[in-house]
């Protein structure tokens, strides 16, 4: 029925997606496996029409699909159900998919589309009363009426991505029989996920992404997890690079969480009952998939999200009710992804941007003692061994690497005893990032506990001296150095065991 | 002068010359000469009066303005200063009219602190609903606007109602402690040295020392500035309150510097043209001070050419208009 072949796309200096096949048949259910960063988004975008590729092509029946737009797609019956769902809240359920009915006549038919709602959702178990209003509809319904809006819209072609993400799991299964009724019905389905378990329960076929590349494709009932989550996270699952500097060796607790808990707002993940210790000199290292609480968990960590349950011991007090403030004096830096948005002032000048949060450090009367502060920062970038960029220009004007060097500059100026290390890698270039992490190491050796965020499972594999994994929420596995092999790590990641480890 | 510092000069030379051409061209529509308006204006400001009389205007309006740039920086919009200048001018009055007689050196500092005060409480609750994520602080400084003339109102209504003038609401005269100095026997009183040292110290405040750079760092990316330890809550209501204070100078300024007692029409707007001038002046002090004073010329002639053309004053909100659009106009998509 669809057809993708050949198709590249690079952004920048990435490949997202490289020379990729894959087929779509009428009436299955093809899962598109792999972890973030994978390619995933980049092909269904592409199919959808979001993005055009460099290469390659869509046949649509065999006929090359002309798709210049998300306009040209729902025009040949593909549709596609994004993670957050494209509905007007305050209009109801019908009139949401009248909006996206290609045969909207000027009068509203109110009870004629009504019929037909309530028809096609009979047919596939898409039960929803049209005339509800869209911002009283739980999400499991938000995302029915997605379906209905393709369906009615005469989409043949369904994209799914990451559906499952925000269902709960009784949700999840009633997802599943709709896609068992619509296979029945000759609709072909594209599943994005990076859940293996769901993966193995309702794919017909599976094609697992991995840097870009199809990693390999699996017919009905021949996967199994332990192949598939090799093939997604790569075969070098085993011991841990030599690379590694041996354990570092700190027992004393710096930081320590008993039965924390925090409580999630809108698309955050609630945190229940964590009990967790960072060492000094030690590198934690946190794995999971993206959304399993882990930007919560850093944020519970430095005091900016208040415990609802538990406490937060630092160095032997209770911080339960520290603030961010409070904790940064005692020496808690953080390290982010983005440091532009999450770390620095855009309008600011690397100067400035280096004094902020150094609290009362470089006080003069009310001013800011700047010859202090630039001698300080100017030793803390020396030790680092990076260049010190003028410090008079925009900090929106340094690169990615430069910008995180500026932000771990200003953090490492102070000898911290902790480090949280948010995704401290993502979207640098290759050189940085290894910097970067050289960097958390040395702070390391040098008695600093570490707590390392990732999702790639490698770079883990490279730095954690203890690795713990987050599943929703929950830490579901603990792992010492040397003991964990990736393939236990990615079970426990994608959910497919229930509690392993130590 | 550096080219820096010359460029928003010229750059307001440039908008006020070209809403002057534009507003010229509607005089003639309506059949008037806009030499004649210009000269008539010119006429009755070139006096030592006239000029006297842009000061006592240009007062509340740099103190009003600096009331929207301080919080700017946090990127608070503050709608209230029309608000907080009443309340300003209420506090001072139960100031003068409470306290016990006292010497001028006393009392001015007094009802200037409470007429700052007025302000300050009025402007520190839409800082606390926005702080505690409640309510956005545009809606809630707008609305407060409408509560505060009806607080004067009440109180010159009713309570401090002057028992000798029954026919006109207003309060009692101020005792003459709690007046503010005039100069050279003209109408320019002390206020105006508070708006130069008020605006001085915003600019200060904000440019040159820790707390600015943390405003400006909230401003900036209120994320980052909360990940970096900065009391964001605080800085919000403190910036906001402290803007009020400003507005309520005004009013202080307004009551005890110009009219000697409270009224109800004690700012023809004064608030919502402050609002204006920082706007315009993208929050700089020195942009603040030409800016209140074009506006003060800009009022005055629609005072004058009601007299001498005939006009309704309301052109004048015409001429307000036209420099606005200009000002939208000619800057696509800037953020500031």
């Amino acid at each position: 029925m669809l057809t993708v072949r050949g198709v590249s796309k690079r952004y920048g200096s990435v490949l997202a997606n490289d020379g990729i096949d894959l087929t779509l048949n009428a009436g299955e259910v093809h899962a598109l496996l792999g972890e973030n960063g994978a390619g995933k988004s980049t092909l269904s975008k592409i199919i959808y029409g979001y993005t055009r590729p460099d290469a390659g092509e869509i046949l649509l029946g065999g006929e090359p699909a002309r798709l210049r737009s998300p306009r040209d797609a729902r025009a040949l019956g593909i549709g596609m159900v994004f993670q957050n769902f494209m509905l007007i809240p305050a209009l109801s359920v019908l009139e949401n998919v009248a909006l996206f009915l290609k045969d909207l006549p000027l009068v509203l038919d109110q009870e004629g589309i009504a019929g037909r709602i309530r028809a096609i959702g009979g047919r596939f178990g898409l039960q929803v009363d049209p005339h509800a209003l869209v911002r009283q509809l739980s999400v499991g319904d938000r995302q029915k009426v997605e379906i209905l809006k393709l369906l009615l819209a005469e989409a043949r072609i369904l994209i799914f991505d990451e559906p499952t993400k925000v269902l709960a799991p009784h949700e999840v299964e009633g997802l599943f029989q709709v896609f068992a009724a619509l296979k029945a019905e000759g609709y072909a389905i594209l599943f994005i996920t990076h859940k293996l378990r769901e993966v193995v329960a309702c794919a017909d076929r599976i094609t697992v992404l991995r840097q870009g590349r199809v990693a390999g494709g699996f017919g009905p009932g021949e996967a199994q997890v332990g192949t598939l989550v090799k093939m997604m996270f790569g075969e070098s699952g085993g011991e841990a690079p030599a690379a590694m500097a041996p354990v570092g060796g700190g027992t004393q607790p710096i930081l320590e969480l008993r039965g924390a808990s925090a409580r999630g707002a809108g698309s955050e993940t609630t945190l229940q009952g964590l009990n967790l210790t960072i060492h000094e000199g030690e590198v934690l290292g946190l794995a999971g998939v993206s959304g399993s609480g882990q930007k919560e968990l850093g944020d519970l960590i430095l005091g900016l999200r208040p415990l609802t349950g538990g406490n937060r011991w630092f160095r032997g007090e209770d911080a339960s009710s520290w603030s961010i403030a409070r904790l940064r004096e005692r020496g808690v830096a953080f390290v982010p992804e983005d440091a532009l948005a999450m770390a620095a002032v855009p309008g600011m000048s690397v100067r400035e941007n280096l004094s902020l949060g150094t609290g009362a450090v470089y006080r003069r009367g009310l001013a800011v003692d700047w010859r202090a502060l630039e001698a300080a920062m100017g030793a803390s970038f020396e030790a680092l061994a990076f260049p010190m960029p003028p410090l008079d220009s925009p900090i929106a004007a340094l690169s990615g690497g430069n910008l995180q060097r500026v932000v771990i500059a200003r953090e490492m100026a102070h000898g911290p005893s902790l480090i949280i290390a948010l995704y401290p890698t993502r979207g640098l270039d290759a050189r940085s990032a290894a910097s970067v992490r050289d960097l958390l190491r040395r702070a390391r050796d040098g008695g600093a506990g570490v707590l390392f965020i990732s999702e790639d499972l490698e770079e883990l594999a490279e730095m954690s001296d203890r690795l713990l994994v987050l599943f929703q929420g929950a830490l579901v596995g603990e792992f010492p150095r040397g003991s964990w092999r990736l393939e236990d790590v990615g079970r426990l990641m994608t959910g497919s065991e229930e509690v392993a480890g130590v | 002068m550096s080219e820096t510092a010359l460029r928003p000069i010229l750059r307001h030379t440039l908008v006020a010359g070209a809403a002057l051409a534009l507003f010229s061209a509607i005089l003639l529509v309506a059949g008037k000469n806009p030499l004649q308006a210009a000269a008539d204006s010119f006429r009755s400001m070139a006096s030592v009066y006239g000029f006297s009389e842009l000061l006592v205007r240009m007062t509340p309006l740099i103190l009003t303005a600096v009331a929207v740039a301080l919080p700017s920086r946090l990127g608070l919009i503050n709608v209230g200063g029309e608000g907080q200048l009443y309340m300003g001018a209420w506090m001072a009055t139960a100031g003068a009219l409470w306290f016990p007689p006292l010497p001028r050196w006393a009392m001015l500092p007094l009802v200037a602190a409470m007429g700052f005060l007025g302000g300050a409480l009025w402007a520190a609750i839409p800082g606390i609903l926005r702080a505690a994520k409640l309510v956005n602080e545009t809606i809630a400084t707008l609305l407060l606007n409408y509560v505060a003339p009806l607080i004067v109102s009440y109180s010159i209504f009713g309570p401090w109602k002057a028992l000798g003038s029954s026919a006109y609401p207003e309060s009692p005269a101020y005792p003459d402690a709690a007046l503010l100095p005039t100069f050279f026997e003209t109408r320019v009183h002390g206020g105006l040295i508070l708006a130069l040292v008020a605006l001085l110290a915003y600019w200060l405040l904000v440019d040159k020392t820790r707390w600015g750079l943390q405003m400006r760092a909230i401003g900036g990316n209120a994320e980052a500035a909360q990940r970096l330890g900065i009391p964001v809550a605080v800085f919000l209501v403190a910036a906001l309150a402290l803007g009020g204070g400003m507005a309520g100078l005004a009013g202080m300024g307004e009551a005890m510097g110009v009219h000697g007692r409270l009224r109800q029409g004690l700012s023809p707007g004064f608030g919502f043209t402050g609002f204006l001038i920082a706007w315009l002046a993208g929050g700089r002090p020195l942009g603040i001070l030409f800016m209140a004073f074009l506006f003060a010329i800009i009022t005055a002639a629609g005072d004058t050419l009601q007299i001498t053309q005939g006009l309704p004053f309301s052109v004048v909100n015409i001429l307000l208009a036209m420099i606005l659009f200009i000002v939208l106009a000619r800057r696509p998509g800037a953020s500031r």
